[in-house]
């Protein structure tokens, strides 16, 4: 029997297994390493690629406000929108778990994950659009709100020429001059379309003056070829006006137009009066609120990410929850635990590190969204929503293609991720001893 | 970036000698023609040229329907294919991998600088641009210049200086087009007393918002002026931004006078806009943009243009005459030949223009054309107006800066204008930053 014989170093270096791995090992090298090393370079010269800058892309990087603006949100989107999600999945996960149709209602959560995030996107930007008409949130709101106050009859009527002013301390409209006693008031209104007005509206008439009170009249005053403030044939009057008789800021009386826009203030006492139009009459329609606008746009673009990610979340906390033992939980419930001390004491703990896994994984794909963000927020405020990662693109590709400042946006990505990947590699560590 | 070419040329040369030959020897009459002006061109029998464009759909069957009057003329066959939005990155592409096509069409004026600069450009030949000089406004040729040297063929072109309205809606009103700003203003005014927003505005899309700019500032500043803003001659802190913002802000700045107000037009998108002005039941009377609105009233809405959508030219402002701004797409060569060149040639020509015309869907600067050429009278009208502004006609301002600040959601023009619509008060503000952002994507 001989010993067996050393193997040279070259075959060590070059033997069967180097030779398997490297494959893998070009591949890695090729695909992974070399792009993300050269970025590292890149993100160290300016957009032409040729002058060596340092670090003035990353000065750059921390100053440029629309910058900032791309980080603090990436910021908001790693705070709230993984927790969220985790946290709803495992209710779901949970209360699906003994239903009896669980599998459908777990289908039927997870759907949304098989619709691309493009599409998803288009669909929100629908479902999120200002217009009550096509948005079907905003749709819902107003349907809701006007149970609870209906529309006024005149939104949007202004005044023409100065009889009447903007009423700034009430709201509404007052004459710019007083009233006594015995005289008419004719007060022209423009901005409603003729055929939008009320239907018992007639055409308008000046009252004759009487003892004792003061006359007057509302109308719109935009007929064809008309004399701008005074009634012309074809000018109806404006009926169902709250009117209001003012002296010194105080309510003198109050009266309500007819159909032919004539009201009569009544029970007035000497002395000058103003006329004041309230504010009801000419309270805007509610139209719901702008969703995509600057402020509302990052949590609205979070709560379409939520409603697509939570059937990935419910799917492997369901999973997790099948594998948890069940003698555990009976001797819980049989030790007299409550079903809430269950789900806080047994079910959590034990499913703690897949919690974990769905969390990191969400945090990951979080901090690389793009798409939602690109698709929902309308290019006004695209801005006021960006993330680090649409930033990335529009500073590399979309706008002049500064690769420098691109590269360096994709390294502080990078690091970002760092710390979760070293956690994650810890953690697969610790399982495997 | 230089290497491709001379590889190219050694390639071509047995090519273009061979072409010559047979001219020689075969049919020497019509090559001496070729020379000339004249409507047929040389005989080019046997040879094959390749163009590549944004053009699809049916923009590509007119357009093949163009070339297909050069091939029975010529003899040469030519082809064409649609790289669509990604023009750019596919010319790109090809031009480093040496084999360009022979003719591009290309969007913007900002990248016949870019590729000249690059030496990927054949400058015209002197008959091209006398056949240029025939037909269309001198300032086209400038258009389609870097530095002096002319490139560019502008076949189809864009106008961007109109206003479509509701005609239903102006009828139901006793509105009539206006002429100036002025009456423009007016106008408005009047629709929204009797309860009708006068205008759309599709803030969510900068570039509308840098259309509406442009115009403005085209005429009140004068083309003189237009140029050195879009050369970043003159700074956008200039007495004359001011003059354009202000002016711009008679209108912005009366929330009345916009559907939604500005807050509202901030979140309506272009075809939105248009959708607006043309639904069943229209919510506004007017929307200002170029002619390709009329595709979206034909796609997206039940209105028929020339009938209920029509259109009147961007008002005129302080007493300039006729100016337009335009885009459109040029023909460059990228191989240097005497097919290439007789290519450009034939689409420079009233010809090339009038059979397009009479398909529809196109506007051509040739002044030899009349509104009658065209299939769609609303399109001859607009055509009209450019040739009628002749040297005073402007390429799209944005569309000259670098991207970064001319066409990036989000940044630049397009941003500063959106926050100029939001709060039309701040022209110091806006004119501040718009320097600076400009500055910045000038590098300076």
């Amino acid at each position: 029997m001989t010993a067996p014989r050393e193997t040279p170093a070259w075959r060590r270096l070059f033997g069967p297994a180097t030779l398997f791995l490297l494959p893998a090992l070009l591949f890695l090298g090729v695909f992974l390493a070399y792009p993300a090393l050269y970025s590292v370079v890149r993100s160290l010269f300016d957009a032409s690629g040729s002058q060596f800058v340092g670090l003035g892309n990353y000065t750059r990087m921390f100053t440029d406000d629309r910058t900032l603006v791309a980080i603090r949100n990436t910021g908001i989107w790693v705070l709230v929108a993984p927790a969220l999600v985790t946290g709803l999945g495992l209710v779901f996960a949970v209360l699906t778990e003994r239903v009896r149709w669980a599998t459908a209602f777990r289908v039927l959560l997870f759907m949304p994950m098989a619709i691309s995030l493009f599409a998803s996107g288009i669909i929100f930007r629908l479902v999120y659009d200002e217009n009550p008409d096509r948005g079907v949130v905003n749709a819902a709101v107003v349907t809701v709100h006007d149970v609870f106050a209906s529309p006024s009859e005149y939104p949007g009527a202004r005044p023409r020429g100065d009889e009447l002013a903007e009423d700034t301390a009430l709201g509404g409209f007052t004459t710019t001059r007083a009233y006594t006693v015995g005289e008419t008031a004719a007060l022209p209104l423009v901005g409603i379309r003729p055929g939008e007005m009320p239907e018992q509206a007639a055409p308008a008439a000046v009252p004759d003056a009487a003892e004792g009170t003061i006359e007057g009249v509302v109308w719109l005053d935009i007929a064809l070829g008309g004399e701008a403030g005074t009634v012309d044939d074809g000018e109806n009057g404006m009926p169902r006006m709250t009117i209001e008789a003012l002296r010194d800021g105080q309510v003198a009386a109050t009266t309500t137009s007819g159909d032919d826009g004539r009201f009569t203030l009544t029970g007035l006492g000497a002395g000058e009066y103003e006329i004041h139009l309230t504010a009801d009459n000419f309270t805007e329609p509610f139209r719901g609120l702008t969703w995509l606008g600057p402020t509302l746009v990052t949590p609205v673009i979070i709560s379409s990410w939520v409603w697509i990610m939570t059937g990935f979340a419910i799917t492997f906390i369901a999973a997790g929850l099948a594998a948890i033992p069940r003698d555990a939980l009976e001797a819980a419930r049989v030790d007299g635990a409550t079903e809430w001390q269950v789900f806080r004491k047994i079910t959590i703990p034990l499913l703690g590190p897949l919690l974990l896994v769905v969390f990191v994984t969400l945090m990951i794909n979080v901090l690389k969204i793009f798409d939602l963000v690109f698709v929902i927020a309308p290019g006004s405020v695209q801005a006021d929503a960006s993330v680090v990662a649409l930033r990335m693109w529009q500073v590399s590709f979309g706008a002049g293609g500064n690769q420098g400042l691109g590269s360096a946006l994709v390294v502080l990505l990078l690091v970002l991720v760092l710390p979760i990947m070293y956690f994650n590699i810890r953690r697969f560590r610790r399982e495997r001893s | 970036m230089s290497a491709p070419t001379p590889t190219h040329s050694r390639l071509l040369r047995p090519l273009g000698v061979g072409a010559a030959a047979l001219c020689l020897t075969l049919v020497a009459t019509a090559c001496g023609d070729g020379g000339s002006a004249s409507a047929d061109g040389a005989d080019l029998d046997g040879q094959a040229l390749e163009i590549v464009g944004p053009w699809a759909g049916d923009e590509q069957k007119a357009f093949e329907q163009v070339l297909a009057l050069f091939e029975e003329q010529t003899g040469a066959s030519v082809s064409y294919s649609g790289a669509g939005d990604d023009l750019q990155t596919v010319l790109q592409t090809r031009i480093q991998g040496g084999d360009e096509p022979d003719v591009a069409l290309i969007p913007q004026a900002g990248l016949i600088e870019h590729f000249a600069e690059e030496g990927a450009l054949v400058p015209l030949s002197d008959e091209v641009s006398q056949v240029l000089d025939d037909n269309m406004a001198g300032a086209w040729t400038e258009i389609g210049s870097v530095d002096g040297t002319a490139y560019g063929v502008y076949l189809k072109v864009a106008n961007k200086s109109l206003v479509w309205y509701n005609d239903d809606l102006f009828a139901e009103t006793g509105a009539a087009p206006p002429q100036t700003w002025e009456e423009f203003v007016g106008l408005s005014e009047d629709l929204a007393d009797v309860g009708i927003p006068p205008l759309s505005i599709a803030g969510a899309d900068g570039w509308v918002l840098t259309d509406w700019f442009e115009n403005v500032y085209l005429q009140t500043a004068g083309p003189e002026m237009y140029d050195q803003l879009a050369a970043h001659e003159i700074p956008w802190t200039d007495p004359s931004v001011e003059v354009a913002l202000e002016t711009l802000a008679e209108v912005w700045g009366q929330e009345q006078l916009m559907l939604g107000g500005g807050n509202g037009s901030l979140q309506t998108d272009f075809p939105t806009s248009v959708v607006n002005v043309y639904s069943d039941d229209p919510d506004a009377a007017m929307v200002v943009g170029a002619d390709f609105i009329g595709g979206v009233v034909t796609a997206s809405t039940n209105a028929a243009v020339g009938d209920t959508a029509q259109v009147f030219p961007f008002p005129h402002v302080g007493g300039e005459g006729e100016a337009v701004v335009v885009a459109g797409d040029a023909a460059v060569a990228m191989t240097d030949g005497e097919a290439t060149m007789e290519l450009l040639r034939f689409l420079a020509t009233e010809e090339a223009a009038r059979e397009w015309a009479a398909i529809g869907g196109f506007v051509s600067p040739n002044r030899n054309l009349t509104a009658d050429d065209y299939a769609d009278p609303v399109l001859g009208q607009v055509a009209e107006q450019i040739v009628l502004a002749g040297d005073s006609v402007r390429f799209d301002l944005s569309d000259l800066q670098p991207a970064a600040f001319g066409a990036t959601v989000g940044d630049g023009m397009w941003q500063t204008l959106q926050d100029f619509l939001a709060d039309p008060s701040d022209v110091e503000g806006t004119m501040e930053r718009l320097e600076d952002e400009a500055a910045r994507a000038h590098g300076e």
